[in-house]
C-alpha cells in the first residue's frame, strides 16, 4: 500500500511544477520587465514632467491631465478616436456579415476572391494606407477624376478629400473600415461554419425563408463570434496610429488626430514625454472594459 | 417550374453582385498600386487622362528607380533580418510556455494564461513611450536591434495563446505512453510533443514574421535614419522627398513588399483565425 | 395528410459517379409510418432530404398530395422534418423553438400560444416550455423536435434516425413513445434508419435501399420471411440469413431453422454440423459452427436455438433445416426465384 502511494506520488511528480515554471517563467519574466515595466513608467511618467533630452523629472501631481483636458485638441483626440472606433466597427460588422453569407458556400473561384478580399488586411497597414493617400490625390486623385467624369464636379472644383476636417475624418474612418473589413469577414465566417448543416436546414423545412433563418437563427447564434470580432475590431482601431499618421498626420488643423496619434506628436516629435504618456493612458480605460467583455464571451463558450 | 429556376436565378445575380462589389472596395487600392506602377509619371500627373488605362506605354522605370535610387532593398534586408531574429525569439519564450501553461501547470496555469491573453490586448501605442526611453537607456536607439528588443512583447503572448490551444489538442495519454514507454517529461516534450506540433510552430513563425513586417509605431519611434528602416516605415517616410511623392515607385513599393505577406498569411489563414476567436467557435 | 410519390428520382452527386440515388419509384400510403432502412451510404437519407427539399434531384419528380413539388422549397412542402440531431435553435427556448414554425409561416400571433400549448401536450413537455436546449435531456430534446414538427399540423413527416443519438435504453421506450404519436396524430410519416429493429418494429412497410437502389418494399414479415434478393436476406437478421452457394443457385435459411434434426418433424435437408462456438444471450443461444461433408464442407453457418445446453464445442451433431424454409436466389442475379430441386450432396 506504502509502495502504490509512492507510486502514485512519482507520477504527481511527473507533472513537476519546477520543469512547469522553467518553461513558462522566460516568458512571463520577459513579459513583466517589457511590458509591465514600461506600463508602470507609462503611469509615472504621466505624473511627472519628463522630457526628451532632460535627464530630470520631478513629480507634478495631476498637472499633466489638468492641462491636456483643457486643450481643444486632446478634446478632438478623443471624440475622434471614439468616432472612427464605433462608426467603422458599425460598417465593418454590417458588411462582414454580408460577405461572410456570400463567401460561406463553396463556388468556382472562391480562393481567389477570398484571397483578394483579405488584401486590406494581410498587407501592411502601412503601405495600404499609402495607397489610399494616392487615391485620395490632392490633385490626381481617380476617385474626382471618375466623379468629374460623370459631371458631379466640374474640374478643379472637387473637394480635397483629405484636405477638409470634415472629408479628412471620413476618409480616415473610410480606411479604418477597409482594412478591418477583411478580418471580421473570416472570423465571422469561421462562426458559420461551425453552425450545424441541420439548423439552417431546419429553419428552412420549418418555413423560414432566407431572411428570417438569417435574422432570427443564424446571426443570433453567431452572437459571441460577432462580439470576438467587433471587441478586436474596437481594439485594433482605438489604438491605431498608423492609418491617421499616413494618410493626414493628425490634420488638417488636427482635426483628425486620434488619442495614439496626438500622443505621438506631443510625446515622441514634441518631446514632452509626460504629456504623451498622459495622453496615451486614456485608452486604458476602454482596454479594461474590451477585455472584461472578451473573457466573459471566452467564458461562457467554455461553459457551454 | 418557371417560378422555381427564376428565384434561383435573382439569387444568384444578387450574391454575384454582392462579391463583385466588395471584391472591388476592398481589392481596388491593390489594383490601383498595380496600375501606377507601370504608368509614365507624364501619363500620371496629366489630369486629362483616364487614370484608368495605359494613356502611354507602361514603364519599368519606377521599379528601376526603386530598387537603384533608393534604399529599398536595404529596408526588404531590414525587415527580414528582424523577422528572422524576432522569429527565433517568439519560439525559443512561447514553445516551452505555451506547453507548460497548456500541460503542466492546474489553476495557475488558467490563470497565467489568460494573463498572457491580455497583455496581447497591450496596444504598442500604449507602451512606446516608455519604451523609448528604455531603448534610449539602453543605447539602442536607431538600431534595429531595438526592434529586435521590443517586437517580441507582441509576439510572445499571442503565439502563446496559440499554441495552448494547439497543445491542448494533443492528448494526454499520448505523453503518458511516452512517458511508460521511459521519456521524462521534458523528453517527452522534446522528443514527441514538438515534432507532433510542426504544424502550429510554422503557423507561429509565419505569424510572427507577418506580424513584424506589419508593425510601424515602434519602427517609427525608436528607428531614424533611413538605411536602419523596415518596410513598413521606409516606404512612406523616406520614399517621399519633402513634398515630392514619388507614386509610380512608391505604390510599386507597397505592391511588392505587400504580395509576399499577403500570400503567407493566407496560406496559414485559418489557424490565425482559430487564435483569435477565443474559444467562441468550437 | 398526404400521400408521397417519387418517380424515376435519381441524385447524382458527381457527374460520372453513381448516383446517390437511382431511380427510385415509391408511393406512401394515407397515413402509413414507412421505414427507409439501408445501410450507410444507401442513399436513404438523400432520398428523404430530396423529398424534403433539402437536395436537388438530379432528375425524375417528386409529388407531395399529388402535386410535383421539384421546384418547391422546404417551406412549400407542408413537411415536417426532425433530424438527427433535432437541430433546435439552441439561443431559443423550447416555447419559441416551437413557436418558431408558426411564426416562419405567419400563422397570427394569437393563436401560437394555444398551438404551442397543445403540442406540447401532446408530447408531454409543458413543463420545459421556458428551459433552453441545453438544459435537456437527450429523450426530452427529441420530444421538443416532435413538438415542432407537428405544431404546423404537416402533411409528411420526415424524421431522420431520431433515435440514434439515444443511449439504447432510452431508445426502447423513446421508439414505443414515438409508434404511439404516430398513432394518435396519424399523419403520413417517412423513417429513415439504419437499425433493423427500428425498421421491423415501427414500420407499416420497409423499403431496403442500398447503393441508391431500392432492394424490397414490403411490410415487415414480408422483407423478412421473403427477401427479395440476398442482400436483403443477409442485411435483415441477426445473426444474418445462412447462404450457401450449390449450382447456380444461392440457397438460404435462416439461422432459427436450422436447428438439431430431431426436433424438426417435418421435411427437412439434414446436415452435419461442426460447432465451433456457442454464445449465451440470455434468451436464446447463438451457435455458429461449420457444415461437414461433400459439397458444403466447411461452411460458415449459424444457429439459434432456445437451448443449446447439451451441444459441446468441437462435437459434430445431426441438424437439419424445415424444406418450406429454404429461400433460393440466382446466383447471378442475387434475385429470389422459386423454390426448386437442388442436389445437396
Amino acid at each position: 500500500m506504502a509502495l502504490a502511494s509512492n507510486k502514485i506520488k512519482s507520477i504527481g511528480a511527473a507533472q513537476s511544477p519546477l520543469l512547469g515554471a522553467a518553461m513558462f517563467s522566460p516568458a512571463v519574466l520577459y513579459i513583466l520587465l517589457l511590458v509591465g515595466g514600461p506600463f508602470f513608467l507609462a503611469i509615472f511618467y504621466a505624473f511627472s514632467d519628463a522630457r526628451i533630452g532632460n535627464a530630470e523629472m520631478h513629480f507634478v501631481g495631476l498637472e499633466n491631465f489638468r492641462s491636456i483636458l483643457q486643450s481643444p485638441s486632446f478634446r478632438v483626440a478623443i471624440r475622434n478616436s471614439f468616432i472612427f472606433t464605433i462608426c467603422s466597427q458599425i460598417v465593418v460588422t454590417v458588411g462582414a456579415n454580408i460577405l461572410a453569407i456570400s463567401l460561406e458556400k463553396t463556388f468556382r473561384g472562391r480562393g481567389l476572391i477570398r484571397f483578394l478580399i483579405l488584401l486590406p488586411w494581410v498587407a501592411p497597414i502601412a503601405l495600404g494606407a499609402i495607397g489610399w493617400k494616392w487615391i485620395l490625390d490632392s490633385i490626381y486623385s481617380v476617385i474626382t477624376w471618375a466623379l468629374v467624369a460623370v459631371h458631379i464636379y466640374k474640374p478643379f472644383s472637387a473637394p480635397m478629400w483629405l484636405g477638409e476636417p470634415r472629408l479628412a475624418i471620413a476618409s480616415v474612418l473610410l480606411v479604418h473600415s477597409w482594412r478591418l473589413m477583411p478580418f471580421s469577414t473570416v472570423i465571422l465566417l469561421a462562426g458559420r461554419t461551425a453552425i450545424p448543416k441541420d439548423i439552417p436546414e431546419a429553419a428552412a423545412v420549418d418555413g423560414a425563408g432566407f431572411w428570417r433563418t438569417q435574422l432570427q437563427i443564424v446571426i443570433p447564434m453567431m452572437r459571441p463570434i460577432i462580439s470576438v470580432a467587433v471587441l478586436f475590431g474596437l481594439i485594433f482601431t482605438f489604438t491605431d496610429m498608423t492609418v491617421v499618421y499616413i494618410l493626414t498626420a493628425g490634420g488638417p488643423f488636427d482635426s483628425t488626430q486620434t488619442l495614439p496619434s496626438l500622443a505621438f506628436a506631443l510625446g515622441i516629435q514634441g518631446s514632452d514625454l509626460a504629456a504623451g504618456a498622459a495622453i496615451s493612458l486614456f485608452l486604458v480605460p476602454l482596454l479594461v472594459i474590451i477585455a472584461y467583455f472578451m473573457l466573459r464571451v471566452a467564458h461562457r463558450a467554455e461553459v457551454n | 417550374m418557371a417560378k422555381g429556376i427564376s428565384r434561383r436565378f435573382w439569387g444568384k445575380l444578387v450574391h454575384v453582385l454582392v462579391l463583385t462589389t466588395f471584391t472591388i472596395l476592398l481589392a481596388f487600392p491593390f489594383y490601383w498600386m498595380l496600375i501606377t506602377s507601370f504608368k509614365q509619371n507624364l501619363d500620371l500627373y496629366t489630369m486629362e487622362n483616364n487614370p484608368f488605362l495605359f494613356n502611354t506605354k507602361p514603364t519599368l522605370d519606377h521599379v528601376k528607380f526603386l530598387f537603384t535610387e533608393t534604399r529599398f532593398v536595404r529596408w526588404l534586408g531590414n525587415t527580414a533580418f528582424v523577422g528572422v531574429v524576432v522569429v527565433a525569439i517568439t519560439l525559443v519564450l512561447a514553445v516551452p510556455a505555451a506547453y507548460s501553461l497548456a500541460r503542466l501547470s492546474g489553476r495557475w496555469g488558467e490563470r497565467l494564461g489568460i494573463g498572457i491573453f491580455l497583455t496581447y490586448l497591450v496596444p504598442p501605442t500604449l507602451l512606446f513611450i516608455p519604451l523609448s526611453r528604455v531603448v534610449a537607456y539602453l543605447g539602442l536607439q536607431d538600431s534595429l536591434w531595438a526592434l529586435i528588443l521590443v517586437y517580441p512583447t507582441f509576439t510572445v503572448p499571442f503565439s502563446i495563446w496559440l499554441l495552448m490551444g494547439f497543445f491542448k489538442s494533443i492528448p494526454k495519454e499520448l505523453e503518458d505512453a511516452a512517458m511508460v514507454d521511459g521519456l521524462t517529461r521534458f523528453g517527452a516534450f522534446v522528443k514527441l510533443v514538438i515534432p507532433i506540433s510542426v504544424s502550429g510552430i510554422l503557423t507561429v513563425v509565419i505569424f510572427t514574421f507577418t506580424l513584424v513586417t506589419q508593425e510601424f509605431v515602434y519602427a517609427l519611434t525608436f528607428i531614424s535614419s533611413e538605411s536602419n528602416q523596415m518596410i513598413g516605415t521606409g516606404i512612406p517616410i523616406f520614399l517621399v522627398r519633402g513634398d515630392v511623392y514619388y507614386w509610380g515607385a512608391l505604390m510599386a513599393a507597397c505592391l511588392i513588399a505587400s504580395l509576399p505577406i499577403a500570400f503567407m498569411y493566407n496560406l496559414f489563414l485559418d489557424r490565425f483565425i482559430a487564435g483569435f476567436t477565443v474559444g467562441a467557435v468550437k | 395528410m398526404a400521400v408521397v410519390e417519387t418517380r424515376d428520382l435519381t441524385k447524382v452527386f458527381k457527374e460520372g459517379q453513381l448516383g446517390a440515388v437511382n431511380h427510385v419509384n415509391l408511393e406512401t400510403r394515407e397515413g402509413e409510418f414507412l421505414v427507409f432502412l439501408g445501410p450507410s451510404g444507401s442513399g436513404k437519407t438523400t432520398l428523404l432530404r430530396m423529398i424534403a427539399g433539402l437536395e436537388t434531384p438530379t432528375s425524375g419528380e417528386i409529388l407531395i398530395g399529388g402535386q410535383v413539388v421539384n421546384d418547391l422549397s422546404p417551406r412549400e412542402r407542408r413537411i415536417a422534418m426532425v433530424f438527427q440531431s433535432y437541430a433546435l435553435y439552441p439561443h431559443l427556448s423550447v416555447y419559441k423553438n416551437i413557436a418558431f414554425p408558426l411564426k416562419a409561416q405567419n400563422v397570427k400571433k394569437e393563436l401560437h400560444k394555444e398551438k404551442v400549448e397543445w403540442a406540447a401536450s401532446l408530447l408531454g413537455i409543458g413543463a420545459l416550455l421556458d428551459r433552453k436546449p441545453r438544459e435537456l435531456s437527450g429523450g426530452e430534446r427529441q420530444r421538443v423536435a416532435l413538438a415542432r414538427a407537428i405544431v404546423r399540423e404537416p402533411a409528411v413527416f420526415l424524421l431522420d434516425e431520431p433515435l440514434s443519438n439515444l443511449d439504447a435504453k432510452l431508445r426502447a421506450s423513446a421508439r414505443e413513445e414515438l409508434e404511439r404519436f404516430h398513432r394518435r396524430v396519424g399523419t403520413t410519416t417517412i423513417y429513415v434508419t439504419h437499425d433493423q429493429v427500428e425498421a421491423m418494429a415501427m414500420g407499416d412497410r420497409v423499403m431496403v435501399l442500398n447503393k441508391g437502389v431500392v432492394r424490397q418494399l414490403g411490410t415487415p414479415t414480408d422483407v423478412y420471411d421473403n427477401p427479395a434478393d440476398t442482400f436483403v436476406a443477409t442485411f435483415l437478421g441477426s445473426p444474418p440469413m445462412n447462404l450457401a452457394e450449390l449450382g447456380d443457385v444461392i440457397v438460404g435459411f435462416r439461422p432459427e431453422h436450422f436447428r438439431p434434426a430431431p426436433t424438426i418433424s417435418d421435411a427437412a435437408v439434414p446436415f452435419r454440423f461442426k460447432v465451433e462456438n456457442i454464445e449465451y444471450l440470455g434468451s436464446e443461444w447463438i451457435v455458429s459452427g461449420t457444415l461437414v461433408g461433400e459439397k458444403l464442407e466447411g461452411k460458415k453457418v449459424f444457429s439459434r436455438l432456445s437451448s443449446a445446453q447439451n451441444l459441446q464445442l468441437g462435437c459434430m451433431y445431426d441438424f437439419a433445416v424445415p424444406q418450406s424454409y429454404l429461400k433460393f436466389f440466382d446466383r447471378s442475379s442475387e434475385k429470389r426465384v422459386a423454390p426448386r430441386v437442388v442436389s445437396w450432396h
